[in-house]
């Protein structure tokens, strides 16, 4: 480099470092601007996400007076609201029927569906192909086909209304999580399961002790993934509990609030923000665990 | 085609081939374990899916109001259905309406999102938790909120609008030609899950390309036009077929805004919630067994012709659909 510019004469020097220093600035100044537009692009969609959340939780502290002026700020707050939620509906046995629920489901997803999901991805048998072209079948297969039938099977068995319509499904395997998981098992290396079968390793000692503990990411995302459905779904209730008050869960519950009459619209977003909130603290808290479980399932590559 | 290559995609790893082949024992296939472990999607299958679809084709052609015997009446359900029922066009109508608008809407806005969100250095943790929040939200709340902030009377959003110089903001689930719009931004709203597949496509993009295509002089649209966009094929494709099986069964949101703002004219009244009213209002279950089908077949052709088309657009890098 020196040899270089000892060729040119000084001011030459000064000219060329002058130039590459604009540059540099100009560089660094479009970097700044670029900055600057993608963080208020960012900014500006950030506020149009977040815009119902805070919505529903201002309206959620309101009286019930203000509730119905369109106003955007809460005067005075009413934090009684969330304690009277509690007297006004059953709000606490809506939650606990909707926990009981999703706990239940989410043991019987998990329990029936590692197994499948282990012997498609882990053990070469005769027809194991096709039985994942069939699951992954039965997975586009709209839920309104089998409804009626499987409805009227809960009715002959004096199933309606209980939980068990919601619950006993689930164990006998989730073509969704099945499918999960094989993709995750199928990236264990397979030596591993070869050096244990060499020592002598039971298939089932296998699967729980070595497979199982792997795949923790992947087990963890089903969980978390049947236990959000279940606490989210609200077509299944509707069919099978919404008889009986006392099964109702908080997504049925929060439906039929108007046709409770004493309660108020503040109230509903009061519900609303309950009703939500422990989905969105388990987010918080679990955000690695359900990206990596959405992106797993998302046709990549 | 397709089916050929989504069969050489499952086909099993070749083991034991090559040098080590010979040295390594070969294992019994455990089938007795394999049969235990597959038994509950076993029982699943016969109890939850096979049995219930060939119930719920023979019903399909007859009368059933489930406290009586299914009596066989032919072909007249679905003579009903086509000729004689125009709640079943209404629907149909609305969810055509709806799928044609918002499954494109939302695989724009996921990639529009998606790509806005590989941009910052800065902060990008936090905007993604932002971004992806909404689609936590339970359905239920989630229609609940939207029906009240969107009320033109009581829901802040209008007045937003208004303070914003639109001077008279749209109605939305109050009024019938709105309604469907309101669900459609419910719908964006809550676009995070498909996004966070959008921005993993994304950032799988090897930055190589995008070097090389700068060197070339390409501008920013064209590097988004002609390596990301090509790249990302795969994930679009999968968001449209499921975007089409999920439009298609729409139902809770419609279900449950338009029994907040009683929507007397059926504009968010669709086809999978003319199957509920048939079944579990009217118990005309036969009827409504017919309606599946039909909806069963029309997905059907719907995902066969979108997978046909898949050759001419979809760019697999690695030449095949599953990893």
């Amino acid at each position: 480099m020196s040899n270089v510019l000892s060729h040119l004469s000084a001011e030459k020097v000064a000219e060329i470092e002058l130039h590459s220093r604009q540059a540099r600035r100009k560089k660094r100044w479009r970097d700044f601007l670029e900055m600057v537009g993608n963080h208020s692009i960012l900014i500006t969609f950030s506020v149009i996400f977040l815009m119902p959340l805070y919505l529903v939780f201002v309206v959620s502290v309101m009286s019930k007076g203000q509730a119905e002026t369109r106003s955007l700020w809460p005067s005075p707050w009413v934090w009684h609201n969330y304690v009277e939620i509690f007297t006004a509906v059953p709000f606490l046995k809506w939650t606990l029927n909707t926990l009981f629920i999703s706990v239940l489901t989410t043991i019987g997803t998990v329990v029936s569906s590692v197994p499948p999901a282990y012997v498609l991805s882990r053990l070469q048998w005769r027809g194991r192909n096709t039985t994942f072209v069939i699951i992954l079948g039965t997975m586009m297969l709209p839920g309104q086909v089998t409804m009626i039938p499987v409805y009227i099977i809960f009715s002959r068995l004096h199933w309606i209304p209980s939980f068990l319509p919601l619950i006993v499904p689930s164990f006998f395997s989730s073509a969704f999580s099945i499918f999960l998981l094989r993709q995750f098992f199928t990236s264990i290396p397979d030596e591993i399961s070869d050096a244990a079968r060499i020592d002598g390793c039971s298939e089932f000692k296998l699967m729980m002790r070595i497979v199982v503990p792997l795949a923790k990411p992947a087990i963890s995302a089903i969980a978390l993934f049947s236990f959000l459905d279940s606490w989210n779904d609200f077509f299944g209730p509707l069919l099978y509990i919404v008889e009986n008050e006392n099964l109702w869960t908080l997504g049925i519950g929060l439906n039929q609030f108007q046709g409770i009459h004493h309660v108020d619209r503040n109230m509903m977003m009061t519900a609303s923000v309950l009703f939500m909130l422990p989905v969105i603290v388990i987010f918080f808290f679990s955000q690695k665990v359900f990206i990596e479980g959405v992106t797993l399932t998302g046709v990549k590559g | 085609m397709q089916k050929s290559k989504a069969m050489a995609a499952f086909s099993p790893r070749k083991r034991g081939e090559g040098a080590l082949a010979p040295a390594r024992k070969k294992l019994k296939v455990p089938y007795i374990f394999i049969f235990l472990c597959m038994s509950p999607w076993i029982f699943g299958i016969i109890i939850f899916t096979a049995y219930p679809m060939i119930a719920s084709f023979y019903q399909s052609f007859t009368k059933f109001n489930l406290i009586d015997k299914p009596e066989w009446i032919g072909l007249d359900n679905f003579h009903r259905m086509f000729f004689e029922d125009d709640d079943f066009w209404k629907a149909v109508w609305n969810t055509l309406w709806i799928s044609a608008i918002s499954i494109p809407l939302r695989i724009c806005f996921a990639l529009l999102t998606a790509w806005i969100l590989t941009k910052p250095k800065l902060g990008k943790n936090i905007y993604r938790t932002i971004f992806f929040l909404p689609s936590m939200v339970p359905t239920v709340a989630a229609s609940m909120v939207f029906t009240y902030i969107f009320n033109p009377a009581y829901g802040p959003i209008n007045r937003i609008l208004e303070a914003i110089g639109i001077k008279e903001p749209p109605f939305w689930f109050m009024d019938p030609k709105w309604s469907k719009w309101g669900l459609i931004i419910l719908g964006l709203w809550g676009i995070g899950d498909t996004m966070i597949i959008y921005l993993a496509g994304l950032l799988d993009v090897p930055k190589s390309l995008y070097e090389a295509a700068s060197l070339e002089g390409a501008t920013g649209w064209q590097q988004f036009r002609y390596v990301t966009l090509p790249l990302m094929t795969p994930v679009i494709f999968f968001s449209f077929v499921t975007g089409v099986i999920g439009s298609f069964q729409y139902f809770t949101q419609a279900y449950v805004a338009s029994g907040q703002v009683n929507d007397y004219s059926h504009s968010m009244y669709f086809y999978a919630t003319h199957i509920y009213f048939s079944a579990f209002r009217a118990y005309e279950m036969g009827y409504a067994s017919a309606l599946a089908w039909v909806l069963l077949v029309i997905t059907l052709i719907c995902t066969l012709i979108i997978l046909r088309t898949q050759k001419r657009w979809v760019h697999y890098p690695n030449g095949s659909l599953f990893k």
